[in-house]
């Protein structure tokens, strides 16, 4: 038995059962020639846990198994046998074991307790932070997605919500619930599915009330070389009418142009503009997930460099086109933003299956043109209502269970960095900070909460809502700490305008060297200023209490 | 000579002017011996928009039949735009600009034409005195002296009059010593470490020559410094082949066997005509569309102040250490000045800042004249100039990115310094020597900035809202992630800077609030 108490998990975490444990490891520092630190191994069904004996203070280092992304044994060196341990959350740590069967079986365990085999398998389902059915139940209920159509104003004269989809039969990654123009008649809703790539019609993604523009999402249509149809030229009509202040729609293909042809070949394509009236059609070229999954990997090459110069750090870094692919997915964004609020037009957008890019695209695009999703909780909306609710596959993009790792791709990732970006340039313009972007990027790949399990919403009904736990609630409870104080709820509904000048686009060295510290800033002012607040909000309460006090005392 | 003369067309009316963050506006535009004044016509209560001439770097002029257009690049690396009216007006204004942004006689420059109603000439020029300096530091009296061998500039025309030395070492051996340094910059202190004892110098490279001259002198002063025990680094900032053709010309190093106890480590830092053209490029690519941040750090610049902080790693090792180039008027002083800002708490005070700028800098004779006569928009063939302030600048700011509480000053500051450094009210930045501002008279006839900058209203502008002071040293991360560019300075023209200061506005706010008395309300933080 191991007590252990950590600071995140620390409500539950106060036995874990050890399922093995080393003593004299050491623990090398990435970039420094300190001397490694030693301390104990702990293996248990979660976490691996090292403990530092050779300082006086308890130190401790958790890593979540489901954050491994890989494990690597090097030859034996004059300490030892080295384990390297890369993590999804880019944590990089290196252990030196004194003997080789130890070193084995760490590994072979590791490799088995990172990707299991089942969902059931997951942390998820074994996590139990001692609240009741009804909190669990509740926390589930936190944030609601279709809330957030009523927010923009939905059902109003031109838009309307559908429950075609309860039974998942019209798109089986679908929510149940979706937004469509009021004028489009069932028929027309269940033909342009049927030309649509998996069923992924057109549907409202954002309402923008101030100038009647909407930007729906949708899948690549079927089109091939020269299909067409009719229902689906019908829809996107409907979409383009219920603009009374445009007349004419952009429809947006994220891919690259070369892809989104060879797609024809295969029976799928893009829309031909002669055949829908009025649409603007546009490429935006952003790469698909394997170009993206091997710029992560080069960008982490760069990372990994030990005490590199500075020009074989910028090559590397200018090499992976990593910042270049954000680049293109913010000026994706950013198209669409400028259509809907500037030139008042509705934007069509999609991409091959419409969950990756069009996701990434959509959801940045929200943020740029709505301040409630610059907010905690609209963050949190905006990630249910634009990945979770609209089928992007999370358990196969984060590789939570042993599958194709050619699904593995840093989607949803690319877009917190965006989100990022923007925050950097708009240093009053967010009510979080980016603390809570770390975070939940921890959380979408930990597998604690049942959230970001699951492919689509259809996969998470039957199972994870019954079993696991909602991440939301528990953001929220800690949402001091994601607090930006410099934030401005003044800058209002105004619409973000940020510049896309590749030079803004920096290294995001809090997310990929965050557990690298001697890179950080050596103090940080956020953490001052939510210091000095803290400290100040309990004056005051001590003030008031005090007068209370001394008022009864008086009177 | 008169200004007039350069003066063909004084006045011209319905000029347009744009410049960054303003709608173009219609007014009158006027030339005088020193400014621009562009004034708008149409009687709002907005003043006039004033440009010091000495502020423009590059002009550039197209006429056409009935007018022209003249584009005014800034030392400050603003661009501004006139449409002017009328050919001829157009040519006269661009010439007169041309003529009078050029001038460089000392006493024609502006600074002994300012008068502001909140400054008088009556006070004291500069913020403090070597002896001032001196009676500060208790510590170091037994074993180091004020030197007045420089009185009158004689020993090494581009010190000032006092400088600190070893005790032991008499004015005669100092003079000997600066025989035997380049412009007779012979050792001297410049920051004694109190709780190691001990110290940095700075001095010029010694003129061994090709025949390897020794001075026994000069090797006296810097036995001194060392008391046998100790062993002390001499860090020359250029590479050891450099020092080697130095050699050639009259210049050198010193020889291992000569100097005991001390050990010399070869540290190259650019300087000159290669960090100007690289000050060139670095704001070129922050106007090109398409150069990617990994791009635009490529620049030499970055690998500039990366290489300082490795040089002062060097420093910051618990030994005595002296800090020459060639002339050492330039790199030493940057290194001389990081290092204390990174050891000294007092020098990271908003004033204790500007005394180290005074102390290293202005006394210490950095040739700001030469150095910063043109910025990165002329066109003008380089003679000496070179943008070694703005990279101290530059280090700084990186610095206060790292450790943004331990700062007593504010990225305005530096900002504010970038910009004085080329084109000023104040008589601070003129000339190259602290001979020369005597003789020119600039410590009676102009005002000191670092004075003004002192002054209450200022002083709390220019101050890190953040600050905690810390008696600890702050040694900043050098990794290549963490050095970035300076979008205060280097994009300061565009939105992203608007936002950079709105932000600093709200801290200011916010930590006012907190820090006010509990009893008062507090209120909304938007304010």
């Amino acid at each position: 038995m191991y007590h252990g108490h950590n600071i995140r998990e620390g409500r539950w975490f106060t036995v874990v059962v050890i399922l093995n444990h080393i003593t004299e490891v050491q623990l090398l520092d990435r970039y420094t020639a300190k001397k490694p630190a030693i301390g104990t191994l702990y293996l248990t069904a979660t976490h691996l846990i090292f403990v530092e004996t050779s300082c006086n203070t308890r130190k401790e280092t958790w890593i979540i198994h489901h954050h491994i992304a890989t494990v690597e044994k090097l030859p034996l060196t004059g300490t030892g046998y080295p384990l390297n341990i890369s993590c999804k959350n880019f944590h990089v740590v290196h252990f030196v074991i004194p003997s080789e069967r130890y070193c084995q079986d760490v590994y072979h365990s590791l490799l088995r307790l990172s990707q299991p085999a089942k969902l059931e398998d997951l942390f998820a389902f074994l996590y139990n932070p001692k609240q009741d059915e009804d909190d669990r139940r509740n926390g589930w209920g936190f944030i609601d997605s279709a809330m957030d159509f009523k927010r923009m104003g939905l059902p109003n004269e031109f838009w309307e919500l559908t429950d075609l989809n309860k039974n998942y039969e019209l798109c089986s990654t679908y929510h149940s619930e979706l937004g469509i123009p009021k004028t489009a008649r069932k028929d027309t809703v269940l033909g342009s599915a049927k030309f649509r790539s998996r069923g992924r019609l057109p549907t409202l993604s954002y309402y923008h009330k101030e100038s009647n523009g909407a930007i729906c999402r949708c899948s690549q249509p079927l089109s091939g070389i020269s299909a067409r149809c009719l229902e689906d030229e019908e829809m996107l009509q409907a979409i383009s009418r219920a603009n009374p202040n445009s007349t004419f729609m952009y429809v947006v293909d994220t891919r690259p142009k070369l892809n989104a042809m060879a797609n024809r070949a295969a029976g799928k394509g893009y829309e031909n503009a002669d055949n829908y009236s009025n649409i603007r059609f546009q490429f935006v070229g952003i790469e698909n997930i394997h170009v993206m999954r091997n710029s992560l990997q080069k960008l982490l090459e760069v990372c990994a460099m030990k005490s590199p110069t500075m020009s074989d750090y910028l090559t590397g870094l200018e090499n992976s086109g990593w910042l270049r692919h954000i680049k293109a997915v913010m000026d994706a964004g950013v198209f669409l933003a400028k259509a809907v609020a500037d030139e008042k037009a509705s934007v069509l957008v999609h991409c091959s299956d419409g969950w990756d890019r069009t996701a990434q695209v959509c959801s940045l695009a929200s943020i740029l043109l709505d301040n409630f999703y610059r907010t905690i909780k609209g963050l949190m909306v905006l990630i249910e209502k634009e990945w979770i609710s609209m089928g992007h596959k999370f358990t196969q993009r984060c590789g939570h269970v042993d599958g194709d790792p050619k699904e593995v791709s840093p989607v949803f990732t690319q877009f917190l960095e965006c989100v990022w970006n923007l925050m950097e340039q708009y240093p009053c313009g967010f009510e979080y900070n980016e603390k809570y972007l770390l975070e939940i990027h921890n959380h979408v790949y930990s597998c604690q909460f049942g959230n970001f399990i699951g492919n689509c919403q259809r996969e998470r009904e039957e199972m994870l809502k019954e079993k696991t736990f909602s991440v939301w609630p528990f953001l929220w409870e800690n949402r001091q700490q994601y607090i930006n104080p410099l934030y401005k709820c003044s800058l209002g509904r105004e619409v973000l305008r940020p510049s896309t000048l590749p030079l803004n686009f920096k290294f995001w060295c809090g997310m990929y060297n965050h557990f690298d510290k001697g890179m950080q800033p050596k103090q940080s002012i956020l953490d001052h200023l939510l210091t000095i607040i803290q400290k100040r909000v309990e004056g005051e309460k001590k003030m008031t209490d005090f007068q209370r006090v001394s008022r009864y005392r008086f009177v | 000579m008169e200004f007039s003369e350069h003066i063909k067309t004084a006045n011209v009316e319905d000029v347009v002017l744009r410049r960054p963050f303003y709608q173009p506006t219609k007014g009158t535009l006027c030339v005088t011996g020193h400014h621009l004044i562009f004034s708008n016509r149409g009687g709002d209560s907005a003043r006039p928009f004033l440009l010091l001439l000495r502020n423009i770097d590059a002009i550039e002029k197209r006429p056409s039949v009935s007018s022209g257009t003249i584009t005014l690049k800034c030392k400050d690396l603003c661009v501004l735009q006139l449409d002017i009216p009328g050919m001829e007006e157009c040519l006269n204004i661009a010439s007169s600009i041309e003529s009078l942004s050029s001038l460089e006689t000392v006493s024609e420059m502006y600074p002994f034409f300012y008068r502001p109603p909140f400054l008088s000439l009556q006070d004291q020029w500069g913020l403090s005195s070597t002896e001032q300096h001196y009676a500060q530091m208790k510590e170091i009296h037994d074993g180091w002296r004020v030197s007045q061998v420089n009185r009158d500039y004689s020993v090494s025309p581009s010190y000032p009059p006092a400088v600190i030395v070893p005790h032991s070492i008499d004015d005669e051996t100092l003079v000997k010593a600066a025989r035997f340094r380049q412009g007779g910059r012979f050792p001297v202190l410049c920051y004694y470490h109190r709780e190691t004892g001990t110290v940095i110098m700075r001095s010029s490279q010694p003129l061994s020559g090709a025949n390897r001259k020794r001075c026994r002198e000069d090797e006296l002063l810097l036995q001194a410094v060392i008391d046998g025990s100790e062993l002390g680094y001499i860090i020359d900032t250029r590479s050891s082949q450099q020092a080697q053709q130095a050699r050639m010309t009259g210049g050198g190093f010193e020889s291992k066997s000569c100097y005991r106890g001390w050990k010399r480590l070869h540290r190259q830092l650019e300087k000159g005509k290669v960090l100007q053209e690289s000050l060139i490029k670095l704001v070129e690519a922050c106007g090109d569309q398409s150069h990617s941040i990994a791009m635009l750090m490529m620049t030499v610049w970055f690998l500039c102040s990366i290489s300082c902080y490795h040089v002062i790693s060097v420093v910051m090792d618990g030994h005595s250490v002296l800090v020459h180039g060639s002339e050492g008027t330039d790199t030493s002083l940057l290194v001389s000045s990081l290092a204390q800002l990174i050891l000294d708490p007092d020098s990271r005070t908003l004033a204790g800042f500007l005394g180290l700028l005074e102390r290293e800098w202005v006394q210490a004779g950095h040739p700001f004249q030469q150095r910063c006569a043109h910025s990165a928009y002329s066109h003008v063939r380089l003679r000496h100039e070179a943008p070694v302030f703005v990279l101290l600048l530059d280090c700084v700011w990186q610095l206060a990115r790292q450790f943004p509480l331990a700062m007593g000053f504010s990225e305005p500051l530096l900002l504010r310094l970038a910009k004085e450094v080329y084109a000023s009210d104040y008589g601070t930045f003129l000339c190259n020597s602290d001979q020369e501002r005597c003789v020119t008279g600039v410590k009676e006839r102009t005002h000191c900035l670092f004075q003004s900058l002192l002054r209450a209203n200022e002083r709390q502008h220019y101050s890190n809202p953040l600050y905690e002071r810390t008696e600890l040293a702050i040694w900043p991360s050098i990794q290549p992630p963490s050095l970035q560019l300076w979008k205060g300075l280097f994009l300061q023209w565009t939105d992203d800077a608007l936002h950079l200061v709105e932000a600093q506005k709200v801290i200011q706010n916010l930590v006012s609030q907190c820090h006010r008395p509990l009893n008062e309300k507090v209120e909304n933080t938007d304010g």
